[in-house]
């Protein structure tokens, strides 16, 4: 019949590896996570000491790469009672992309090949929000131009996401505090969330990313802006290594008109609240029930 | 009767169907047509569909943005500070007077006559542009004419220049009402805890208040252009 047995061949290896990952584990007291990556135990699911242990080997891993002793990786956890949305103000946004680069300045993101998170869409007021015929390479004397409006997009953070439902291992998820993260470590390369994201907010690193040390962002966060290797996925976290800590994100701190806007939706008095009872505002794609927590609004 | 009177227009004429050798013809046209549009299509979609002055060309990185500062230090306090929900208990920057060092005004002004009349300044303010409302607009309507120090609220109230933006509230309410709330103007520091506000007058010179162009950083690299991506095994970890 088609029922599945453990044959004795399978239960003897499985059983053998799992002592040996056991004793060298706890022979070498810290081994970067590959023990756990053996018996197929994701860094969420683990302890808080193998945790802080896999941390620290993560950080000096990072350290030697970069050659900075400043490097930190942190694993702050969600905060209670606490749903992050971000607000972005249409009728503000000058399209000057100063939140690009303070993103990829905060995010360690690679220089070259370039990685940017976040992509400004230049529109046509005549047209309204059309994907197809807009324009992320415009490059012009000075923004804002009269005829057109500017459409900033990167991950959605949505409560709905494609992305994670497609992880066949499981490496990326949704945070109680409804960040969306990837843990590189265990990202396959497979690709099929850029594929299932309706943003395009995702991307790949086909190389090993190239950052200049000296312009290495410190302060990191295990599933957020720590440099990544080769042959993974990354996104948007909300500068999940500030925003848990209270700070805003890069993005919203450069924006110079204000136009992004950041908070806790549980929080009847927060601006995210305030904004979304008083202005127009709408999300991407909303036929596609992604039920993202990014709102676009028109403030004026 | 008049189409019954002409012979050989009933239907198609067998004539001028075509033979084999001219259908052969035309789809022969066809097909040429087609490919040199596929090949057009390909060619367009290459590298020469981008002139050589549009942007896209080359990764820029913020280290090569210069004017930008990412590395903005907080205000000073802002880590400590509590924000209110509702008394505005925030931190608000010192207002951004000219780079000519007016301030105080009264340094001039106390010994000067306050003169009403509507005219061309000359001898001093002339960089002065009011843009900003009606045509009647005038210096005395928001400066207080008796002590130019502080500013003067349509009330009669005085207001010192930390608290300007209780005098851009008198008309602009909506958005006094939301720079309030936080939808309107730039915050930095903390989403739960202290932040720090700006004045109107930081974002918008009270003067000709229409917020200013700027020039937009690069834009990111077409994929065509993404040459170190194209190569095989590029590099290697940048460990030296």
């Amino acid at each position: 019949m088609s029922e599945k047995t453990l044959d004795r061949r399978t239960l003897m290896i499985s059983a053998g590896l799992t002592t040996m990952a056991g004793i060298s584990a706890a022979a070498s007291g810290k081994s970067a996570g590959w023990v756990e990556r053996l018996l197929k135990r994701r860094f969420v699911e683990l302890s808080d000491q193998r945790r802080e242990e896999i941390l620290a080997e993560l950080e000096a891993s990072c350290r030697h790469r970069y050659g900075r002793d400043d490097i930190t990786v942190g694993d702050t956890r969600a905060m209670d009672g606490v749903e992050f949305a971000y607000g972005l103000d249409l009728s503000r946004c000058i399209g000057c992309r100063r939140c690009v680069y303070a993103c990829v300045h905060e995010n360690n993101q690679s220089r070259d090949p370039q990685i940017h998170w976040i992509r400004v869409l230049e529109m046509k007021k005549d047209n309204g929000i059309d994907f197809a015929e807009s324009n992320v390479y415009y490059d012009p004397e000075e923004v804002p131009e009269p005829e057109n409006f500017y459409l900033p997009v990167a991950c959605q953070q949505c409560r709905n996401p494609a992305c994670t439902k497609v992880c066949p291992v499981k490496a990326t998820w949704q945070e109680p505090d409804g960040i969306v993260v990837i843990d590189s470590d265990w990202c396959l390369g497979c690709r099929c969330c850029m594929s299932a994201c309706p943003y395009g907010a995702r991307h790949f690193n086909w190389t090993e990313p190239t950052i200049a040390a000296d312009e290495i962002n410190p302060d990191t966060h295990v599933f957020g802006n720590r440099p990544r290797p080769k042959g993974v996925v990354e996104k948007c976290t909300f500068c999940i290594q500030r925003t848990r800590k209270g700070r805003y994100p890069a993005c919203v701190e450069i924006c110079p008109v204000g136009a992004r806007k950041f908070g806790n939706l549980l929080d009847e008095k927060g601006e995210m609240r305030y904004l979304m009872r008083e202005k127009r505002v709408f999300v991407l794609k909303e036929e596609l029930n992604t039920r993202p927590r990014f709102y676009y609004f028109f403030a004026t | 009767m008049e189409k019954t009177t002409k012979p050989g227009r009933q239907g198609p004429d067998p004539e001028t169907l075509l033979p084999g050798s001219s259908s052969l013809a035309v789809l022969l046209v066809v097909f040429t047509a087609v490919s040199f549009l596929v090949l057009f299509s390909i060619v367009r979609g290459g590298v020469g569909h981008v002139t050589e002055s549009e942007g896209g060309r080359q990764a820029f990185g913020p280290a090569d943005v210069t004017g930008v500062d990412f590395d903005h230090e907080l205000l000073p306090g802002t880590e400590e500070a509590i924000s209110g929900p509702d008394d505005g208990n925030f931190l608000v920057p010192p207002p951004p007077w000219s780079e000519s060092g007016f301030f105080p005004c009264s340094e001039c002004h106390s010994e000067m006559e306050v003169n009403p009349e509507h005219r061309v300044l000359e001898e001093m303010h002339d960089d002065i542009v009011l843009k900003h409302g009606p045509k009647d607009r005038w210096c005395l309507d928001c400066h207080n004419p008796d002590d130019r120090d502080v500013l003067r609220l349509v009330n009669g109230r005085l207001i010192s220049f930390d608290e300007s933006y209780l005098l851009c509230g008198q008309c602009h309410g909506t958005i006094f009402r939301d720079w309030r709330q936080g939808i309107h103007g730039r915050r930095q520091g903390y989403w739960n805890g202290g932040k720090s506000y700006l004045l109107c007058a930081h974002c918008h010179d009270p003067h000709a208040p229409a917020f200013h162009t700027l020039k937009p950083l690069p834009p990111p690299v077409r994929p065509q252009f993404l040459a170190r991506a194209a190569q095989e095994e590029v590099q290697e970890t940048p460990d030296e």
